[in-house]
This record gives C-alpha cells, structure tokens and sequence, in this order.
C-alpha cells in the first residue's frame, strides 16, 4: 500500500502545523485515502488504477491552501536543552521565552526573587547615582575635560579666607593673569547676598566672577548678556548682576522684560542685565548659583571690608582652560617659572618673616576640575562609597539567598533535566536555559531596582538638604548612561552569582542515577547540600559585618549627640544681626549692639543673650598662635569676642576669677578669659587667672598683653567631634574694630515661633534697618552631624535588611533539612528519640552555620570596624563589644527562626514520617 | 456554457454541504470517509467532495463549534475520528433546514420549478 500519510505530510509541510495536529490531519485524510484504496482493489483495480484514482478523488485543490485560515502555525516549539540548528538570535529567544513561561507558572517564587532583587539593585543604584552625581558627572559646560583649577601648593594659608573655595587672593590672581599663558583664565569666589534690605534676611548663592568667566567657560546668555573681560576694571561699581535661570524664574517669574529690574545685594542695588541658559548652574558640585556679579564690584558690597586689595584676604578660586597649541606638561612648567614672580608681587605685606618665606615658596599648580569644585564631594564621597559598599553586601546576602532559592527548585526540576539530557540536550545548552532564567529575573528586578533608585535617591536628597539647614543644596539625580550602565552590570553579576552555581549543579547529575531515585530525588545529595550551608554561612557572616557597621555608626552618632560639649545645647537660638546699612561709625557699633541686647535681655521669656565673634560649631573661627613668657605656641588657639554674660547664656560654667563687664572696655587694660585646655597647654597650670600672653600679630600690628582673668569649662568650638582645643575669649567692649555685624546667642525657655516673633518686633521697635537672621542652636549642631546621621541612618537600615535576609536563609535552609531528613527522623523517633532531642538534633544543625558564620563575620567586622572607625574621627568606639552585641542579636533571631522548622521536626507522627518517600 | 455550469454546480454544493454534513450526523456519530460516501450515493453521484476540500470543511465545522471530533479505537479496526452533532451544530441544523425550505419554496414560485 502507499505510504498515503507521508504524501499529506508533505502536503501540509508548508503549513508549519504543530507536530501533533499535524500527525492528527495525516493520519485521519490518509485513513480515508486507504479506505477508497482498499475498496478499488476489492473492486477488481490493479494496484496503479487504484492509486490514480484515489489521487483524482484527493482532487487538485491545494489542502494545505483550504487549511491556511483554519489552522494556526504552530509556535517553535520549545524544547529546552535541544542544541538547535536555529541562529543563536533565535536560540535566545526561545530560552526566553521558556524562562518566562517557567517564572509565570511559579509566582510566589519569582515575586520573592524579584522583590529582593528590586531591593538590592535599587538601594546599590540610588547610592550609586550619588556618586554619580556628586563624584562623576562632568560640569555643564562645553569641553569640561579641558577646565583646571590652579592652586598654589600649599594649602594651609594664612589670613582671612571667606567663601567656600579660597584658595587664592585678588593679588594673586591679578599678578597670575598677568604672567601665564598656558590657559585662558578666570577667577571666581562664592558668597551669599542677601537681597533684604531690612528685617528678616533673605539670602541666596552668589559668585564673584572676574570679566573672563562665562568666556573661557563658552557660557553666553539666554537673556540680555553676561559678562566679558571689559567690563571688570577697578572701580567698575554695581554696574550689572547676571542671574541664572531658576532664579530668573522663581524671582522674576521669567519676565522676559528686565531692562529695569534691580536686584538689592546686602542693600546695594545692581541692575539685572542678563539670564544664563538653564543648564548652566556654576562650578560647584552640590550647590548652584543664582547671582553672579564681578569681582571689581566686590567694594561696592563689602564696603570697608573690602578684600580686593587685601594680599591675606583668601577669597577667589583660579581656574583656567588649556589652550589649544598647549600641552598640560607645557602649560604646567611655565606656572613653575613664574610662580616666583606671583608670588613675590603678591606677598602679604603683614606676614612676618617666617610666614613670608613659606608664602614665597608656594607653586602654582593645575589640578584637573571637569567634574567641578565639590565640599559636598569632599564630605561626602567616602561616606557614600562606604554606603555603596554595605548596599553590595546586602545584595550579596540577598544573592545568596536567590541562589538557595534556585538550588531547591533545581532540586524539584532534576528528574526534568534528567529526562531532558537523557533525551540527548547539551548540558551546555540546558545551562544557558537555566541560567536565562536566572537573567530574566535579574532584569525585571533591576528594572524595579531602577524605580525603587529614582525614589530612595531622591529620600536621600532631601535627607541631605534638610541636614544642611538649605534647599541650597543641588543634587540634581538623574538615571544616567553610568547609572544605568552600572545597574546594567549588577544585574548580570547578581544573576551569574545567583544563577550560575545552581545552573551547573542541577545539570551534573547523571540522569540515570537521577531517575532511579526516589520522588525526593537527588537533592538530598551531601554536596548540593553543603553548597547551601556554605551559603547560608556566607550570608550569616556578612549580616555580621553588616550589623557591626551599623551599631558603630549608630553608637558614634549617640555617643556624639550626648557627649559633654561643655554648653547647654538645648534653649539656644542664634541671632545673625546685620547693621552695616546704617553706616554707624566703628567707635558707636558696639554701644549700639549693647543697649540693643539690654532690651532684649529683658523680653518676658528671655533669659539671657549675649554677643560673640563665632557661634561654637558655626563655621566661622578666628584663630592664632600666642606668645606666653616670650615664647610662640605650637598650635593655634581658637579664639572669640565676647559681650558680658556669654557664658552664662551658653551654660558654659566659669570656674576661677570673674566674667567680663562693663569695666574692660576700651579705655581699661586687656582682659581674657581662657579654657582648661588653654592653661593646662598654655600655661601648664590648673589656674592661670593673673598671668598674661600675647596675640601672634601681623607685622606692623601692635602687639600688647592679655591678663587672664576668668577660668571657664572646656567646651566644643569648631567641632563636636574634637578634643577640646585651647580657647581665648576677649571683652568685645575692647574690640579695636568693631564690625558692623554679629552673633548674638539667646536662652530662653519659649516655643520658637512666639519668640521669634517678640524677637522680630523688639529688633524693628529698636531700628527698622537692622536685618537679622535666627536658628536654632540645637539645629545647627545637627547639621554639623548631618554625616554621621546619615552613615547612622542607612547602615541601620542596611543591617535591619541583612539581618531579615539572613534569618530567611537560615529559616529556609533549616526547613528544607527537616523535609529531607524526615523518613531519618521518623526512624529515630520509631527507634526512641524524644521531641526533645529531635529538637535539639535541629538546632544544632542550625548552630553549627551560625557559629561558624559568626566566626568568619567576626574576622570580617573587625577590619571593617577599623575602617569605619577612620569616619567616626575622634570617637573611640569599642569594635570587640560591637561585634558581640551583633553576633548576640544576630544568634537571637536566627535561632528563633529556625526554632519554627525544629518544633515541626520534634512534633512529626513517626508512622507518618516512616511513610514519607 | 459548460463553464459556467460547473460553476453553478460548485456553488449550490458550497452552498449545501454545511446542512448536508449536519444532516447525515443527526442521527449518529459517524467518520469522515463515511460521511462523504453517504454524500455520494445518496446522492447517486450528482453531490461528490474531493478529499482536499472535503476535510477542510469538516474542520471548520469542527471549529464553528457545530460537530465535535473523537478519536475511536475499534477491536479489528484502525483508528478513525468519529464526528458527532454538537447542541449548537443542533440549532444550526434546524435554522438551516427551515432556510432552505423557505428558498426552494421560493425557487419553486419563481422559476415555476416542480419535482419531478
């Protein structure tokens, strides 16, 4: 008989029918062909008759064409682990598929992987896109690559420094610009303006920038023009402010019209004659400017403390661009040629012999500046490279646990791969299917990752500028290529360290052992086993570390919140007070502030106030060397005016002598209050009240002698985390020149607002023209610990994390022992164990991987302690009772979650468990 | 002439071979080979189905919901796909049936047709 069903094969070939559809058409038309074939036989056909005539019955018509539109083509069919004589492309795409389809069908587990993943990869990619932001991006202007800061060398200077990059002097620069010619240069210097010109101030970032600065950085206006080389000469005035764009939008509502908007800067009134594009938000990482105004207009602002031609006044950061024809090593040797000459022409005129030499000695050098100026980058890089790290090691535990997770489904789905490499798929082959598994779920969980970055990112953005006291802080956060490069890269790495293991142990097996075995397989193999403990190991040890890392910083962030800082932190409030508007001359400044404390001193709920030169922990310091029995100190003493009844107001207690009053005035000799720390170093006495120093002053400075005549507590003064430093305070009554602003501390015991607003009125009542500016003491000093909060904050977070993921590790692991050991344990009981030792034969599994996790987390935490300690800069933080108070919390929770797998163990009906197979 | 003929034939068989097929299995399941015999001597040769287009129906049928295929096994006997009425193929059968009695009533007033 004709082969009829490979004749309608043929003819459906062209259909792509699934296999057994098309088997099943095959086989019923070639039924009907051998049915009329056998009937024209029976009938007396010869055989070909028969056949031409059941193939005129099978008509002309194209079966397969009458078929198109009923039948669907079949989708490839997927059968992993085939190699396949498809294009790898096609290959790939049929392992996802399948992978889908395997994740789809199981999604309580793939929601567990997904979840954790998005966690891991989310919290790495926020932290990352920090770093990012702060560390790696190239400033907004055009070639950054090709923009230098040139600094002298050494940078320790002597003088006044104001602004955040101080790094050069007007002299400086002026001599410098002159003498280069390797780079086109500018100078810039940053400064708050307060545009109020009365009451509460209103303060916002600006920058001194010299006539150069939007030329060399190829930035042109949006609006009106910028700035160019002509219009900075001495002398110039307030001729002109450029704005930048969010300012332009946010004060002037983006009125394209400016031709008479003026802006009030510290009362002085510049003309806004342009805007700059919206990309362009300065030089500095962290923060952006809204004002620029040239350098020759600084006296117009500054008024008599003018820095333009003071040689030791530090308020410019010089920065350049390498011209074209000029190599960096070209440009660089001719800056050594003519440093000398910088520096010689710009010598402070005040510094004595010693400081002059060290001053002449200075190189001027190019550091690299693409990525722009950053305080934000300098406080902040390590820290978050440390956060960066403890987010790794938390993907990591999760990791572990993903690749627990697959080993116990590779061990449900052996006798599938057995069946499949029996079948003749490459090994090879059925890796890569498992581990496109593992990818899969590695990209829908860095894709999530990248949702739960843009939101943790942003948190911590906010954190940071809430910490700094300013919505100045400018961070923009953005999903970058590195960004996403890098989450890029952690996904595959998550998905080799989690898929990788499980993909090549599940294929090891020999399929025939694997289907010989019982229906609980071949996973209660010793070493897959031992694969997962040694995991669970690695988790456990990690979580340590991780735990240790969080209770040191948060111990050092408590340790520093309630050290003795040597004031009552707590009722204070800062007033910044700012009379420079009413021109008083310098000899009636201090009266004037005086009878203004008076009246504020007897406000109801005011308890006292008192004036200082720098607020402790402030930011702003003064400090010198003295000469005591004609000999210069060593190191610097920090220094302060004071008004009388400052100590009182701080709660700093005084321990020998008196408080300065009204007496040590100008007109009486001088008097000064020290430290502990000053006559213990100083004098090398418990009670210096008597003796007398000097003030290290410039030359040309009349040098005269201080009497000691208060004793008072150490105290905290440029930061908390120091040891205490000596410190000299004077009468302000005897300051030679008395600025037209200053800080006045309050105590009171009223709500903020209520006495804020009795404050606001008795400073108007007084003189309307007086701007002032109040926070919270308390407040202040968080900011200061704005690092340590945040260290404290997220490696807290982090440690809670590792901990949970390592307790689920354990939980898992301890469980699944007890589902493989259960025919064993039915035995034991049958053979007379009691729950009892059921439970402590549990256990005990469950404490041999958290003893030796704890033994190798503990090396671990240690080294990682050290480093930790290196941030938490003056605290000694006992490491050895970290790590046992983590190891102790981490055994709690560990053990308590593998108590639940235990008790089930203990309490399992022997009869039962001996039926178990 | 014979041209178009044929096409008429081809499309009055189009047109009935649904309440044919729908038909011949009211009364019981039956395969395809059986259907399309009962087709051709009922029909005493003037309805005949090649077997390339014959099949397609009967899958579309199939499809529609109508009849409903089953492999059955018989002692002695190779495998065959019976087809059996489903309800809806049911339904189908009675509108189809009443349809074409309403168009050969029809015919016959027009076209002054009478059986023989």
């Amino acid at each position: 008989m004709p082969d009829f069903e490979k004749l309608i094969r043929e003819r459906l070939r062209s259909l792509g029918l699934a296999p057994a559809r098309e088997a099943a058409i095959a086989d019923e038309i070639a039924q009907d062909l051998r049915d009329r074939y056998e009937a024209m036989l029976a009938a007396g056909s010869s055989e070909e008759e028969a056949f031409n005539q059941v193939m005129a019955k099978f008509g002309r018509r194209d079966l397969a064409g009458e078929l198109r539109a009923l039948e669907q083509p079949a989708t490839e069919p997927l059968v992993p682990g085939n190699p396949g004589t498809g294009s790898w492309w096609a290959a790939l795409r049929q392992d996802v598929r399948y992978g889908g389809r395997v994740l789809r069908l199981n999604p309580a587990f793939t929601a567990v992987c997904v979840l954790s993943l998005a966690l891991g990869i989310g919290a790495n990619t926020a932290i990352f896109q920090l770093i990012d932001a702060v560390r790696m991006r190239t400033l907004p202007v055009k070639d950054p690559q090709e923009l230098f800061v040139i600094r002298p060398t050494d940078h320790s200077r002597t003088g006044d420094m104001t602004g955040r990059y101080s790094y050069s002097t007007n002299p400086m620069w002026e001599q410098f610009r002159a003498r280069q010619q390797g780079f086109e240069v500018f100078a810039w210097g940053s400064t708050g303006f307060n545009l109020a010109p009365s009451g509460q101030a209103r303060y916002v970032d600006g920058i001194w920038v010299s006539g150069e600065f939007f030329d060399v950085l190829r930035v042109g206006p949006a609006l009106g023009r910028v700035f160019h080389p002509s219009d900075d000469h001495p002398g110039c005035g307030a001729f002109g402010a450029v704005i930048s764009y969010s300012f332009w939008q946010t004060e002037f509502g983006g009125n394209p019209d400016l031709e008479r908007e003026t802006l009030s800067l510290n009362g002085h009134s510049f003309p806004v004659i342009g805007v700059t594009p919206a990309d362009f938000t300065g030089l500095e990482v962290g923060r952006k400017f809204d004002v620029a105004v040239p350098i020759c207009s600084e006296p117009v602002v500054n008024q008599e403390d003018s820095n333009l031609n003071r040689r030791h006044a530090w308020w410019l950061a010089i920065m350049g661009r390498l011209k074209p024809d000029w190599t960096l090593q070209k440009a660089t040797a001719q800056l050594e040629t003519v440093s000398p000459s910088v520096m010689q022409e710009s010598l402070p005129q005040v510094y004595d012999a010693a400081l002059a030499k060290r001053y002449l000695k200075n190189k001027l050098v190019p550091e690299r500046a693409a990525t722009g100026l950053s305080n934000l980058r300098r406080d902040y890089e390590t820290p978050l490279w440390l956060l960066l790290a403890i987010a790794g090691m938390v993907l990591l535990i999760a990791c572990a646990n993903l690749a627990n997770l697959m080993l116990a489904r590779a061990g449900a789905r052996e006798r599938e791969i057995a069946v499949r490499l029996a079948l003749g798929a490459a090994r090879s082959r059925l890796v890569r299917q498992l581990l496109t598994e593992s990818l899969l779920l590695a990209i829908i969980g860095a894709g999530l990752g990248v949702g739960v970055a843009e939101g943790l990112s942003r948190v911590l953005v906010d954190y940071l500028r809430g910490g700094l006291g300013a919505s100045r802080l400018f961070v923009p956060v953005v999903t970058d290529w590195r960004v996403l490069g890098f989450t890029t890269a952690l996904a595959v790495v998550t998905c080799l360290l989690f898929g990788l293991a499980p993909a090549l142990k599940a294929t090891s097996a020999a399929p025939a052992r694997v289907m010989s075995l019982t229906t609980r397989g071949a996973t209660t193999s010793r070493e897959r086993f031992s694969l997962r403990r040694a995991l669970v190991v690695v988790q456990v040890s990690l979580s340590l570390v991780l735990v240790v890392t969080a209770l040191l910083f948060g111990g050092g962030l408590r340790k520093v919140l309630t050290l003795d800082a040597g004031f009552q932190r707590h009722g204070l409030l800062v007033m910044d007070m700012d009379f420079t508007t009413l021109n008083l001359p310098a000899a009636q400044r201090v009266t004037f502030a005086e009878s203004l404390l008076d009246r504020l001193r007897a406000l109801p709920g005011v308890g006292n106030a008192a004036e200082t030169s720098s607020v402790p922990l402030g930011g702003s310091y003064w400090n010198n060397l003295v000469i005591v029995d004609g000999k210069t100190s060593q190191t610097d003493v920090n220094m302060s005016r004071v008004s009388p009844g400052y100590f009182r107001t701080m709660g700093t207690p005084l321990l020998a002598g008196r408080d300065f009053d009204r007496r040590d005035n100008a007109g009486s000799p001088r008097v000064a209050i020290v430290n502990q720390e000053f006559a213990r170093k100083m004098m090398g006495t418990d009670n210096p009240i008597g003796r007398t120093f000097k003030i290290d002053v410039y030359q040309g400075e009349q040098q005269v002698d201080y009497e000691i005549v208060g004793l008072v507590r150490n105290s905290k003064h440029v930061e908390l985390r120091e040891e205490f430093t000596p410190i000299a305070y004077y009468p302000q009554l005897q300051d030679p020149k008395p600025e037209p602003d200053t800080d006045v501390m309050i105590r009171s015991s009223l709500a903020l607002e209520p006495l804020l607003d009795s404050l606001r009125r008795a400073v108007a009542d007084y003189n309307p023209a007086i701007i002032i500016d109040f926070h919270p003491f308390e407040e202040q000093i968080k900011r200061t610990l704005l690092r340590e909060r945040l260290l404290a904050t997220l490696s807290g977070f982090f440690g809670a994390l590792a901990i949970v993921l390592a307790t689920i590790g354990l939980y898992g692991v301890i469980a699944y022992l007890v589902v493989r050991r259960t025919n064993e344990i039915g035995i034991r009981m049958a053979l007379g164990a009691t729950p009892g030792r059921i439970l402590a034969m549990v256990i005990r599994e469950a404490a041999t991987l958290l003893v030796a996790g704890v033994a190798i987390g503990s090396v671990l935490s240690l080294a990682a302690g050290k480093f930790a300690s290196t941030l938490l800069v003056g605290l000694k933080v006992n490491n050895f009772a970290a790590v046992a108070a983590s190891a102790l919390m981490l055994c709690v929770v560990a053990v308590g979650a593998s108590l639940l797998p235990a008790r089930r163990a203990a309490h399992l009906d022997p009869t039962v468990a001996l039926r178990e197979e | 002439m014979a041209e178009s003929l044929s096409l008429f034939h081809r499309e009055l068989k189009k047109g009935s071979a649904e309440l044919l097929i729908l038909s011949l299995l009211e009364a019981r399941p039956r395969h395809g080979y059986e259907i399309s015999q009962l087709i051709e001597n009922q029909s005493g040769g003037a309805i005949t189905f090649n077997i390339a287009s014959f099949y397609p129906l009967l899958y579309r049928l199939e499809k529609r919901g109508w009849i409903q295929g089953r492999w059955v096994e018989k002692a002695g006997q190779r495998r065959r796909r019976y087809y059996k009425l489903t309800s809806t193929g049911r339904e189908v059968l009675k509108q189809q049936r009443s349809s074409w009695l309403e168009f050969v009533a029809a015919m016959q007033r027009l076209t002054g047709l009478k059986h023989a």
